[in-house]
């Protein structure tokens, strides 16, 4: 039986109340006037001239001023002084924080889910001795369900404005958004976030449930039912994975749809939970849990890390490249405020989720040495942040974007309960199933 | 072109083979050859052959094709024959760059693929109408035969690999590379 450390626990509590306060420094520092709002721009661009201040000089002033109020505010005359727009991306920046931290925590549990899923409807022979690693890792699918749909109630009460279209001012203005009020509206958003929400917790703690029964009971009735609710399952969440990635992330920017988003999220997620998989199966393993565990598991684990990694490089460069090349207005301003605004964080993503794993774990051996797989996942987590990031900001906090107290604060607070919530989970039950009938392959599994 | 003797071990399933190969070793034998109809997972590992060095010319070959196609391209599209295509005039290479990538991919993929086969072929000395190197038939249909080198110690030889389940044992002049 594994139990939490206590310095494991000590350090998940410090990073939540770091974070907490990082996050709070972050609402109480945020403007409430126009004036207010003007000035903290000015100090900032003197403070932080390298970070952001480069791209914005490579995008010219008069260009992403314009990009940015088209995107959001387009059509209907409805203009607002650049004072009130600063004031609102000032406003937004806290909350956009929380919710991309939030939502990068919520997803890594997510992958999980499907990856776990995908072994039990597989019936897959290697990674049975994980399973426990990964239903771990799920448990968080609870608390960090609960906080996003809390988070998206606040916003559909209008206590932050991430997003553009639950404002009635701006769907009065704009005959794009009134087009698509079927779809977009506050009460269908959070009956879909609830069904999404809770078909994934459901499955999560049933087939949790059915793996525990396996390992008390004198026949396999468990196991198959538990591949069967795993297919099933596995249809409800290629859909409503797709339809969450359009509600919580693409909504955002209202105008823009793209068709293959919810591949393209998925993708994140899923290499992003593989690779916490690898680091939570590394770091059990360091302090002597998990014994049947060898270095093939790690190098398959590390395998998927790699071919994923491509996968989402495949997806993000066949949306970006057909938008490039058509070059449609209302689908480029996505890219043009981008790269006008984001250069280092979008280009930078690149270079850590296909470059870094590419090169990194491209070599067979490279993919067995556990120091160098941790190396490479913090990369690649890294990266996948800055992808929700880029995914989120520009609609939300414009060109007054910067990687600082409040989204560090938002990092490490869920960080820190993601930490203790999954280690917890992991201490409840031996990590070792008894019963799985693919046991044995999996403690043999070689390479 | 020197004749050797060399002696001959069939053997019937793999899982034999494999426990036989390691019992050789284990008898400080150099195993020459082993012939299969299929190939047997870990048999490489047992006989310590060193590993393949494949993996390393294939990286290096979708070097070269990744290289073709930047120079390719750019001739093509940017220095030769400039065109004006949906509005993105091709007079910068980078400013261009996307619509390559897929031709970058393609050509790392094709350079790697063929030219890992073409060295498999050669590594492996094999061409067309090439005369097969195969002892035996059966070992394209249900037989493994395991070759060793035998300097004198016929007998000894044949007794061990007769104690590790071999079928059929035969000693024959061979004409080595």
């Amino acid at each position: 039986m594994y139990t939490i450390s206590n310095r494991l626990k000590i350090a998940s509590f410090i990073l939540m109340a770091v974070g907490a306060l990082g996050m709070a420094i972050g609402f109480i520092g945020a403007p409430s006037t126009e004036a207010e709002a003007l000035e903290m721009v000015a100090s900032h661009d003197d403070g932080h001239g390298e970070g952001h201040g480069a791209a914005a000089d490579h995008a010219g002033a008069t260009d992403h001023g314009a990009v940015g109020h088209g995107e959001e505010h387009a059509g209907g005359g409805h203009q607002m002084s650049h004072g009130e727009h600063v004031l609102h991306q000032l406003q937004n920046r806290p909350w956009a924080a929380l919710y991309v931290a939030a939502f990068f925590f919520f997803m890594i549990a997510l992958g999980v889910l499907a990856f776990y899923a995908i072994q039990r409807a597989a019936q897959a022979g290697w990674s049975p001795l994980l399973f426990r690693v990964m239903e771990g890792i799920t448990s968080y699918l609870v608390p960090g369900g609960i906080i996003m749909f809390v988070i998206l109630v606040m916003s559909v009460l209008h206590w932050n404005h991430l997003f553009v279209w639950m404002d009635p001012e701006v769907v009065e203005h704009d005959a794009l958004i009134q087009g698509k009020s079927g779809y977009l509206n506050g009460w269908f958003f959070l009956l879909r976030a609830a069904i999404f929400l809770g078909g994934w917790i459901v499955y999560r703690e049933y087939s949790r449930k059915l793996s525990l029964r396996q390992d008390e009971a004198s026949d396999n009735a468990n196991f198959k039912l538990n591949f069967r609710i795993s297919a099933a399952f596995l249809v409800f969440y290629l859909i409503s994975e797709s339809m969450m990635s359009w509600d919580w992330i693409m909504s955002v920017d209202p105008h823009w749809f793209s068709t293959l988003f919810g591949w393209y999220i998925f993708a994140s997620m899923f290499v992003s939970g593989i690779t916490v998989i690898a680091m939570v199966t590394i770091y059990l393993k360091s302090k002597g849990h998990l014994e049947h565990v060898n270095d093939s598991h790690i190098h398959d684990l590390a395998k998927f890390m790699f071919g994923i990694s491509i996968f989402w490089t495949y997806l993000w460069f066949s949306q970006f490249m057909l938008i490039w090349y058509s070059n449609i207005p209302e689908e480029v301003t996505y890219y043009v405020t981008r790269i006008a605004d984001y250069k280092l964080p979008f280009f930078g993503m690149i270079a850590m989720n296909f470059l870094f794993p590419i090169l990194l774990l491209m070599n067979s051996d490279y993919k067995r040495i556990n120091w160098f797989v941790i190396m490479a996942g913090i990369v690649i987590l890294a990266g996948h942040y800055l992808d929700i990031f880029n995914a989120i900001m520009p609609a939300t906090v414009g060109d007054q974007w910067f990687i600082g107290i409040p989204e560090i604060g938002g990092i490490l607070f869920f960080a820190g309960l993601f930490i203790f919530w999954i280690f917890r989970a992991l201490a409840t039950q031996p990590l070792e199933p008894k019963r799985n009938p693919f046991i044995e392959e999996s403690k043999h599994f070689h390479y | 072109m020197s004749a050797n003797k060399v002696i001959h071990a069939y053997y019937t399933d793999d899982d034999v083979l494999m426990l036989a190969v390691k019992k050789v070793k284990a008898a400080k034998h150099h195993i020459e050859e082993v012939y299969c109809p299929f190939p047997v997972h870990g048999l490489d590992k047992a006989m310590g052959l060193a590993p393949t060095r494949i993996a390393i010319t294939a990286f290096l070959y979708g070097c070269v094709g990744l290289t073709v196609a930047i120079v390719m391209m750019n001739y093509i599209m940017i220095e030769d024959w400039p065109q004006d295509i949906g509005g993105k005039p091709s007079f910068s290479y980078l400013e261009n760059m996307p619509a390559f990538v897929p031709i970058m991919f393609e050509l790392t993929v094709f350079f790697a693929a063929h030219l890992m086969v073409i060295t498999f072929y050669l590594r492996s000395r094999l061409w067309p109408f090439k005369e097969a190197e195969n002892p035996d038939v059966r070992t394209t249909d249900d037989h493994f035969v395991m070759e060793i080198e035998v300097h004198g110690n016929e007998q000894e030889l044949q007794d061990l690999l007769a104690d590790t389940g071999a079928v059929e044992i035969n000693i024959s002049e061979k004409n080595s590379h």
